[in-house]
């Protein structure tokens, strides 16, 4: 007790820093959340990632759901001739999951860490991108489906674990639900198979608060991804029917989901998805060709087409509604200061002046998108690519946009400025290839 | 069979080595061979008058450490040689003790009433030695030359000795009465020895735990708090301040009966703290520093809603002072000591200073008018005092009040206070600085609407906080806080941090800092590094090249101490210490980079020379550096991924010696933390080295040297194993099970009220849930058989942490899990144990029940899983 002028336990004068007990704190929260991600991998309750054209991921399910795989096998031994593509069925890899995540960038290991901004990062690299139709493709009416594309948002549905949940094009959360899609509700039925998840391609159509289906990529835990359109075509109208999803909404049903017609590209077909009854408002036509996989990313096997017949949005509007003066587009800045489309490689359009990357390289920095203008002076074009452009620089692109645009689209919104691609090219297009098969 | 021992206990004190040595050699050597004698021996010696008082308190010395250690086992160990000693031989050393309290040396009955201590320590718990209190009092009662004044006041510190020796419950209602008696009546104002009043107080310091009931009894606590308050008044400073230290501990244990004497204490810690001795002065702070944690407790855990019916009581006490308290308190800050920034200094200004704080903390924006206009009155007068005592209120202020109040007045000071870091007085510029560090802590963050941290008023802040960072030592150590907490402020950023122009310029000047040659004093280097860990970890996109250009520094600066000179113990300390805080900022950056994919080649680019370089640094073997380069390597195995298994073959060894560091269990802990990284990194490649670690798992599990919070961990280390190399783990299953099985009984037999216990089991539970977890799915596809035979022992275990209704939801969260395991890897050799234990539908339907989000999907799932089995 002779603590004379000792400090009483406890109390602290001036408290200053000390960092060590939180980088064991960091360190012990890394390693029980690496425990937990594994155990509950192991027990497929995060299957929301999925790596695209992979079939390692499915090996567990291949284990658990033998009974979907012979199913599976079933359709593929009755239906191969008919589509002449083997479908991917399941991998047999039983021995683990593990020991595979080096196979690709971001394996399904990873990718289930991943909340918040980095699940967002993650998912909105989940979508096929389709190039904007600048000339028309050859073989329309042979390799191509069409179909009228609902105007509305763009998501990714993932039904998993007894609930359902749409992702937009940036990877933000836009409905959280449940659904009549497998394990896409917590009823009795669908959460009896805990290992069965689901992923569609949906555009979400906000008067009608319907999700019109335009892709399906995984379905009761097996991918599509590496089938080609025509198959995930043929599973998307039979699998739903068998189901209830596309019937009326429910307490555990929220959303009606509904199928896009969808089209063979001959004259009769581009013209119902141009100007056909649709039950919703059209936004263009969707081309797809009937071999192409889901691959992530711009593609060129899956094209956009608009004119103002069968879309108000054809030529880009600002948020209010109005058409700028001059076509505005946005790209992305390169570590030499170039500037360019999303495309891989991306289509470089100009370069911002030294001077004044110098006088801001505290705020820019590789990878930023900005936002320009197209002025008087155009694009020139060489072999269907910009080889010059009159780009003004005009601020920093909106927070919320997914990426740079692509090159097809700047040209296309060009286009539309100039001398558009129109209805009757495209019916041209498709006769001339109709006389093709002809000869 | 007592020898003499006098010579030996002097030599033992020789300046001469050998002498000594061998003194203690004999000694040693005595205990080994008749230990019931050298404990007699020793309390003869301890006992006779006529002995030198050197040899006298070397021989109590022993006797005490023969009694008790701090180490746990060591204690029971001794506990139990002295129980299993003859009862005549205890009987002869405790009257031998007894009898030294008579001594006219103060030394020898001092020793003898803390060996006294011990002995009932061990004694009185087990229902032995009942006469030892009444001896003791008899002691007290009765005057003249058969009880002197020197023995009443030996008994009385034997009394508070004994005290705080045994628990509450040991001794009986009518002995704690009977003590109490004892010792008040040695308080009493009528008591003119003041020694003997001073043993009392501090008898009654340590017997305020046993007053539970005499609290309860308004005349008794009347009585108690009479005779305490009175000893407050006593002309000798020690008893005023042992009876201040009484109020302090009463004001946290009888917080709830101070109602009525509120106004007296009131009265007569403002006096104390005005016109007594500082010791004392201190204490009458303490009291009220001790009520504001009380109070601030009660908020805390109740919420702020108090209904009249409400059985809290919570008064308020802080607040009714408080017209009062404050200026108390403010007259205090201006009394500080010229050179005060020493480690551990505490004085009147830092304590009331520190109450302040708490008092604002407790009253919240009551305090703002009563601070304010002193803080506006003294902030720019000539005198420093003034200037430094009226910043240091200031910054009190800033935690407790709420942000609206705060807001406005910050904005206000901001700007004055980035001016008087060019103070000419160090003590301002260093209160300054500290006071910034708390309006970033407090009004700064993504959860405050209104930021005081502005686009435009940062640069300057900044520019004011790089200018000082070269300041005095002291002045730099806070400046270096200030810059952590503004960083702090802006974790989460997204994509881009306010910060990150600045980044660069922050980062260099951090540097610079860290190798001042003054760097050594005032924990400056430690804040400087440990300021730039904060600044990496709260670094965003945009300025990731900035980090990676940051690593290769790093990593030349912990090169370099490789090769420093070492020419003595302190540059060995000093390297050791660099070192350690290296490693930790490579442990942030590996971590910060690793956890993009866009950055983390940078840190794979770099492995081999990081690991290079952990691996010398282990060759030091220095516990903290240990440590550190430990955390290090477990943030580079979760970012190098299965590529770790080239460094294994030289790093494992280390590994092993990690796990075998028994004393310093953080290290040994964290070890265990980092063979879970490595498992999840290599998967089976970790199986060449699994025989060994797991040989070493077991045998700290075994081990009842090692700290038992390592234990649970390990637990989950074997489901981390199991996890990574599969169906391998069964070659370990027969020796794992029998110690997962010992200690899952362990756990669920516990019946504790003891909340630290009650942590613990629940602690050792989620470890073997883990294992049973990672076993379970290990083993799932090759061999689901091998864990059949445990299934039965697994679900009772799992039953009984269903009926425990003090389970956490951490262990229900694993159980819930380890159910559904369970179901999903033994199949249909599961399903009769699963159809005859009903407990697990309950279970899970409580668990369904549940808000947590995560517990409900792993209930559902388990449910799935049995339901699924059950109907195939």
């Amino acid at each position: 007790m002779d603590n004379r002028l000792a400090k009483p336990e406890g109390r602290v004068h001036k408290r200053t820093i000390s960092d060590q007990q939180k980088r064991r704190d960091i360190a012990l929260k890394r390693q029980s959340q690496g425990r937990r991600d594994l155990q509950h991998h192991a027990r497929q309750l995060v299957s929301l990632a999925v790596p695209p054209s992979s079939s390692s991921v499915f090996e567990e399910h291949g284990a658990v759901t033998g009974h979907q795989e012979a199913e599976a096998i079933d359709i593929q031994s009755s239906e191969s001739s008919v589509f002449g593509h083997e479908v991917d069925v399941v991998a047999e890899k039983v021995e683990g999951w593990h020991g595979d995540q080096e196979e690709d960038a971001i394996g399904v290991v990873e990718a289930t860490r991943l909340k918040g901004t980095k699940a967002r990062e993650w998912f909105k690299h989940q979508f096929m991108i389709p190039e904007w139709m600048v000339d028309v493709p050859s073989h329309l009416r042979k390799d191509w489906y069409v179909m009228a594309r609902p105007s509305g948002e763009r998501c990714l549905v993932v039904s998993s674990n007894g609930t359902t949940v749409s992702r937009l094009r940036n990877g933000c959360i836009r409905h959280c639900f449940p659904s009549a899609l497998p394990n896409g509700s917590r009823t009795r039925e669908s959460i009896a198979a805990s290992q069965v998840f689901c992923i569609l391609d949906c555009i979400y159509h906000e008067p009608q608060k319907t999700y019109y289906i335009i892709d399906m990529m995984c379905w009761r835990g097996y991918s599509l991804y590496d089938c080609n359109y025509e198959f995930r075509h043929f599973w998307i109208t039979s699998k739903l029917e068998e189901t209830g999803v596309l019937g009326p909404t429910s307490k555990f049903h929220r959303y009606q989901f509904s199928i896009v017609p969808v089209f063979e590209c001959g004259k009769a077909g581009f013209q119902a998805a141009y100007d056909g009854d649709v039950p919703f408002e059209r936004d263009g036509c969707l081309f797809l060709n009937r071999h192409a996989h889901y691959v992530l990313g711009v593609t060129p096997l899956a094209l956009l087409w608009k004119d103002p017949v069968s879309s108000r949005y054809h030529v880009d509007t600002d948020r209010i509604g109005n058409v700028p003066a001059y076509q505005q587009i946005v790209l992305e800045l390169q570590d030499d200061g170039t500037v360019a489309t999303c495309d891989q490689p991306g289509v470089v359009l100009g370069s911002m002046p030294q001077d004044f990357l110098l006088k801001n390289k505290e705020h820019l920095q590789a990878g930023m998108l900005l936002k320009f203008t197209i002025g008087d002076k155009g694009l020139s074009i060489l072999d269907g690519k910009p080889v010059t452009a009159d780009i003004h620089y005009q601020g920093l692109a909106n927070r919320f946009r997914a990426g740079a645009d692509s090159v097809s689209k700047v040209l296309f919104q060009y286009a539309a400025r100039h001398c558009p691609l129109a209805f009757s090219d495209i019916l041209a297009a498709i006769e001339a290839s109709d006389d093709e098969m002809d000869i | 069979m007592a020898l003499e021992v006098t010579q030996i206990l002097l030599n033992a004190q020789s300046p001469d080595g050998s002498v000594r040595k061998q003194a203690e050699e004999s000694l040693k050597q005595f205990q080994e061979q008749n230990a019931a004698g050298f404990l007699l021996s020793l309390a003869h010696e301890l006992a006779n008058n006529d002995k030198p008082a050197e040899s006298r308190r070397l021989a109590g010395l022993v006797l005490k450490n023969s009694l008790d250690a701090k180490d746990a086992a060591r204690k029971a160990e001794l506990a139990q040689a002295w129980t299993a000693l003859n009862e005549s031989v205890k009987g002869q050393i405790k009257s031998a003790l007894m009898s030294t309290l008579s001594s006219n040396i103060i030394d020898a009955r001092h020793t003898s009433s803390q060996v006294i201590a011990k002995v009932s320590a061990i004694e009185l718990p087990q229902g032995q030695w009942p006469e030892l209190i009444g001896i003791l009092l008899a002691n007290m009662s009765g005057t003249g030359a058969e009880h002197p004044a020197h023995l009443k006041q030996a008994t009385l510190e034997t009394l508070g000795y004994v005290c705080e020796e045994v628990s509450a419950n040991v001794l009986a209602q009518d002995q704690v009465n009977a003590i109490l008696t004892a010792v008040v009546q040695g308080m009493n104002i009528a008591e003119t020895n003041n020694d003997i009043r001073l043993a009392a107080t501090q008898a009654l310091y340590n017997a305020l735990g046993f007053a539970h009931s005499n609290f309860e009894n308004s005349m008794e606590r009347d009585y108690l708090m009479r005779v305490v308050c009175e000893a407050t008044q006593c002309p000798d400073k020690r008893v005023r301040q042992a009876a201040f230290e009484c109020l302090v501990s009463i004001s946290s244990t009888y917080y709830e009966k101070l109602a009525p004497y509120m106004q007296d204490v009131f009265a007569i810690t403002s006096k104390a703290v005005r016109e007594d001795e500082e010791p004392v002065a201190l204490q009458a702070i303490e009291f009220w520093s001790s009520i504001c944690d009380e109070e601030i407790e009660i908020q805390e855990e109740y919420g702020s809603d108090f209904t009249g019916d409400s059985e809290v009581q919570y008064f308020k006490f802080v607040k009714q002072a408080l017209p009062a308290l404050v200026p108390l308190l403010l007259e205090t800050l201006t009394k500080q000591e010229e050179d005060q920034d020493q480690e551990d200094a505490w004085n009147l200004a830092m304590a009331g200073g520190t109450c302040l704080g708490l008092v604002a903390r407790a009253v919240g924006d009551d305090i703002v008018p009563l601070v304010v206009p002193y803080v506006q009155d003294n902030i720019a007068k000539p005198d420093w005092r003034c200037r430094e005592a009226a910043t240091y209120a200031f910054g009190s202020i800033l935690e407790g009040p709420s942000v609206e109040q705060l807001t406005p007045l910050v904005n206000h000071a901001l700007a004055f206070m980035l001016n008087a870091m060019k103070d000419e007085n160090n003590q301002v510029k260093d209160t300054t600085a500290w006071t910034l560090g708390r309006i970033f802590e407090f009004l700064h963050g993504p959860n405050i609407e209104v930021p005081v941290i502005t686009p435009n008023n940062l640069p300057q802040i900044l520019a004011v906080l790089l200018e000082k960072i070269s300041d005095s030592p002291n002045v730099a150590e806070k400046v270096c806080g200030a810059l952590y907490l503004l960083a702090q402020g802006y974790e989460d950023s997204g994509s881009s941090s306010p910060l990150s122009p600045f980044l660069q310029s922050i980062i260099q000047a951090l540097l610079v800092t860290t190798d001042r040659e003054d760097a050594g004093d005032s924990r400056l280097r430690a804040s400087a590094y440990e300021t730039l860990n904060e600044i990496v970890r709260c670094s965003t996109e945009d300025t990731a090249p900035v980090i990676a250009q940051l690593l290769p520094v790093i990593m030349q600066k912990l090169n370099s101490t490789l090769d420093m000179q070492l020419n003595s113990s302190d540059d060995r300390e000093k390297q050791n210490e660099v070192q350690a805080l290296l490693c930790g900022v490579l442990q942030v950056i590996v971590q910060k980079l690793g956890s993009s994919e866009a950055t983390k080649h940078v840190i794979l680019q770099c492995a081999d020379q990081m690991m290079a370089m952990f691996l010398r640094i282990f060759a030091s073997r220095n516990a903290t550096v240990h440590e550190e380069a430990m955390l290090a390597i477990g943030a580079l195995a979760y970012v190098t991924g299965s590529d770790f298994s080239k460094y294994m073959q030289e790093f494992y060894q280390y590994l092993q010696m990690g796990l075998q560091n028994f004393e310093e269990y953080q290290v040994c802990s964290i070890t265990v933390g980092v063979v879970g990284d490595i498992c999840r990194a290599l998967d089976e490649k970790i199986l060449p080295y699994c025989d060994g670690i797991m040989a070493q798992l077991l045998q700290n599990l075994s081990s009842n040297q090692l700290h038992r919070s390592v234990k649970p961990p390990i637990f989950s280390c074997f489901g981390d194993i199991a996890l990574a190399i599969g169906e391998q783990f069964a070659r370990y299953l027969a020796m794992a099970m029998p110690m997962l099985q010992g200690a899952a009984q362990l756990s669920a037999q516990a019946v504790s009220q003891d909340e630290e216990m009650i942590e613990y089991y629940n602690q050792l539970r989620i470890g073997i849930l883990e294992a049973y977890s990672g076993i379970f799915q290990g083993f799932k596809n090759k061999r689901p058989d091998l864990m059949a035979p445990y299934a039965l022992h697994i679900l009772q275990f799992l039953e009984s942490i269903y009926v425990d209704t003090y389970r956490d939801e951490a262990v229900t969260k694993a159980a819930v899990g380890v159910l559904g395991d369970l179901a999903d890897t033994l199949g249909p050799s599961a399903s009769s144990l699963l159809k005859n234990s009903t407990f697990y539908k309950g279970f899970l339907d409580t668990c369904q029940q549940s808000d947590d989000q995560s517990l409900k999907e792993t209930a559902d799932w388990a449910l799935a899983t049995i339901n699924r089995l059950l109907t195939t």
